[in-house]
């Protein structure tokens, strides 16, 4: 298992780097430049020459390039040229935050789809499996963003004074903050240094955060945050594994084993869960695995329309203040979370079936 | 004498027999026996009808401000339908009014129009380019597959909107350049299955064949390979159009596709969205109709996957 996970670790580097240039070119391929962009009328010949000078941009592409990559090795992803603060460091504040709403989503997604998807399996036909299959096709057909819409006037003014009513944007109300778990431990440390990021890394994500702390009114608060963005990114992917589940629970259900396993006499509920589902959830895995791309996508239209500072939204607005340094370096951590995440699932695989050996 | 009734009993035996059924004919039988096949359909056939017949259906240009040609008009007002008690003294809108004092529901009717082209043009780009890819590195093999697929490989490592995004910004925003986006990134999902397809075809026997009687590689390609491969191609393009008429819309809600004031759902979507609270049937209907679309597409093709691919049959 070492040696596969190696392997494919090796196997992501030409992937990552590819993913690096075609960044690199790329963003300098949109048209105007970052001193423009950054100053706006201000920016004269002279005053943009310093500018690029100061940032590097004056020294040919491919120059820019190898500086790029040697610094990256290092772990340095530069500095963004409209925050003047290093990217480690605008990552390790919003990463946490799309990776927080995402596994959220997802959790949602499979909370809801695998029970449905079981359950429309086994009452083949019955108006559960109807019903479950048109949840399904109108949820894949959903635009997010209208769905989040949607969601945000139902929940925050339908609802409202209601226990239902939900707040539609940002991740904590007003005046509650969450306390990250080292100032809560008492830990000295230097939030500048790689360590001190990755810390603010974890703290960010505030469900984690205030889980280990114990500060249920900060967990309280920032769960009601994350219930309708989750929802709006959930619904395609939920919708997806509803009926994957189902499609491979009623493959499995046929199986002589499955019979075998009734026929001794076992209770139902034993054959569904340690005999069928266990076989069923292979593919489902899978497809839970795809829909990563659909998350993060999905992400920036969530992040727009909930108020939410995360990547999509950085990337969004990075891509028209043409901030090089900052769409490099997220494109890099996403590609890198994608590679990362996909590996995980592969390796579940052995866990979920014991056939299979790395 | 006798050989006429022999004659005649042959006619007997063989009357009774159809002549064998050709595998378009039973994969249309299968199709339109399906409920969700039939529902896509019906969705599509009414956004088609919708489209062609859009200046008659809608009772006012998309693009006309009514404001001070038609009394009592409000902005953003609900829907008003005399025939469900909204007061006569009222103008009548359907769909209500946009913040430009506009007929919402003639934009709508207008858009279906948009979003067909979106879908078509969108898809048919990237089948065009995906499939060349796709039969390339298939048919080809060795170090050129394997340089295209790990290019396609990267492109699959972007989140899939924010590669498109990118490709806007540089292209400019606009419709077309959105579309173009879009296309852009689809490619790796349609070379991915032409490249599957062609692999499996190439050993197959009916090619081994067409080589032996002295066939070109090109003519083995497009006369025997690629026409083996289409029935999961146009079942793959199928569902690309509802993601296309999706993802387009997702861009112009964005701002960098359609630019106002032209009809199209999601820029419809983006000018009122800040009005979602006060005034959210100016989002609803939009929406609605992006959603509707895309369901009929994706319906329709499930349809065509049961009915053309009968190893994906549970």
């Amino acid at each position: 298992m070492l040696r596969y996970t190696l392997r494919r670790l090796i196997v992501a580097v030409p992937v990552l780097f590819g993913v690096l240039l075609v960044t690199f070119v790329l963003v300098r391929l949109i048209p105007g430049d970052p001193c423009t962009a950054q100053l706006g009328e201000k920016a004269t010949e002279a005053i943009c020459a310093r500018f690029n000078a100061e940032k590097g941009l004056d020294k040919p592409i491919p120059v820019q390039f190898g500086i790029y990559i040697r610094d990256v090795l290092q772990g340095d992803l530069g500095t963004s040229i409209r925050f003047n603060r290093p990217v480690t460091q605008l990552i390790a504040e919003r990463l946490p935050v799309t990776l927080e709403l995402g596994f959220f989503a997802l959790l949602l997604a499979c909370i809801v789809g695998v029970p449905l998807g079981i359950i429309a399996a086994l009452r083949r036909n019955s108006a559960i499996d109807v019903a479950t299959m048109v949840i399904s096709n109108v949820g894949v057909s959903m635009p997010v963003f209208w769905l989040g819409l949607m969601l945000a006037y139902m929940f925050a003014l339908l609802l409202k004074d209601t226990p239902f009513q939900l707040p539609p944007s940002g991740r904590l109300t007003a005046g509650v903050t969450s306390v990250p778990f080292y100032v809560v431990w008492g830990w000295e440390v230097d939030l500048k240094s790689g360590f001190g990021q990755v810390l603010q890394f974890f703290a960010n994500m505030y469900l984690f955060n205030s889980l280990i702390t114990f500060q249920w009114e900060v967990f309280r608060d920032a769960l009601r945050h994350l219930i309708l963005p989750a929802m709006a990114l959930g619904t395609i992917p939920m919708a997806i594994i509803a009926r994957m589940t189902r499609s491979s629970m009623l493959e499995v259900l046929g199986r002589d084993y499955v019979r075998t396993a009734r026929a001794k006499g076992l209770a139902d509920v034993v054959v569904t869960i340690r005999h069928a589902l266990r076989n069923a959830l292979l593919p489902v895995v899978t497809i839970i695995g795809l829909q990563l791309g659909t998350i993060f996508s999905g992400a920036v239209l969530t992040e727009t329309i909930f108020n939410l500072a995360g990547v999509g939204r950085i990337l969004y607005d990075a891509i028209s203040t043409r901030d090089y340094p900052i769409i490099q370096g997220f494109t890099l951590a996403i590609a890198f979370s994608y590679v990362m995440i996909n590996l995980l699932v592969d390796l579940s695989y052995g866990f979920l079936d014991p056939r299979i050996r790395y | 004498m006798s050989s006429t009734s022999t004659t005649t009993t042959a006619v007997t035996l063989v009357t009774p027999m159809r002549p064998a059924e050709g595998p378009w004919r039973r994969a249309w039988r299968q199709f339109i026996h399906q409920r969700s096949a039939i529902i896509g359909m019906a969705i599509i056939g009414v956004l088609v009808f919708t489209a062609i017949f859009a200046p008659w259906i809608a009772p006012f240009d998309p693009t006309e401000v009514l404001l001070g040609k038609e009394e009592g008009i409000q902005k953003r007002s609900g829907p008003c339908l005399h025939l469900f008690g909204c007061p006569p003294d009222r103008p009548q809108h359907i769909m209500g009014v946009d913040g430009n004092f506009r007929d919402l529901f003639s934009r709508v009717i207008y858009g279906a129009r948009l979003s067909l082209f979106i879908g078509f043009v969108t898809v048919s780009i990237s089948v065009a380019i995906g499939v060349l890819l796709g039969a390339v590195a298939g048919f080809v093999g060795g170090w050129v597959d394997n340089v295209i697929m790990r290019v396609l490989d990267v492109v699959l490592a972007f989140p899939f909107l924010l590669l498109a995004i990118a490709i806007v910004s540089v292209l400019g925003p606009g419709l077309l350049n959105a579309m173009l986006g879009i296309a852009i990134v689809s490619i790796p999902a349609y070379a991915r299955v032409i490249r599957a397809s062609v692999l499996s075809a190439r050993e197959e026997e009916y090619v081994l064949a067409a080589r032996t009687i002295g066939l070109g590689p090109l003519a083995i390609l497009f006369g025997h390979i690629l026409p083996n491969a289409i029935s999961p191609l146009i079942v793959q393009a199928t569902l690309g159009i509802g993601t296309a008429i999706i993802e387009v819309a997702a861009l112009s809600f964005l701002g960098l596709g359609a630019q106002p004031p032209t009809p199209e759902w999601g820029s419809m979507l983006s000018a009122e969205r800040n009005q979602v609270f006060t005034a959210p049937h100016l989002v609803f209907f939009p929406g609605l109709a992006i959603m509707l679309t895309v369901l009929g597409f994706n319906l329709l093709g499930d349809g065509l996957r049961d009915a053309l691919d009968p190893r994906l049959k549970v």
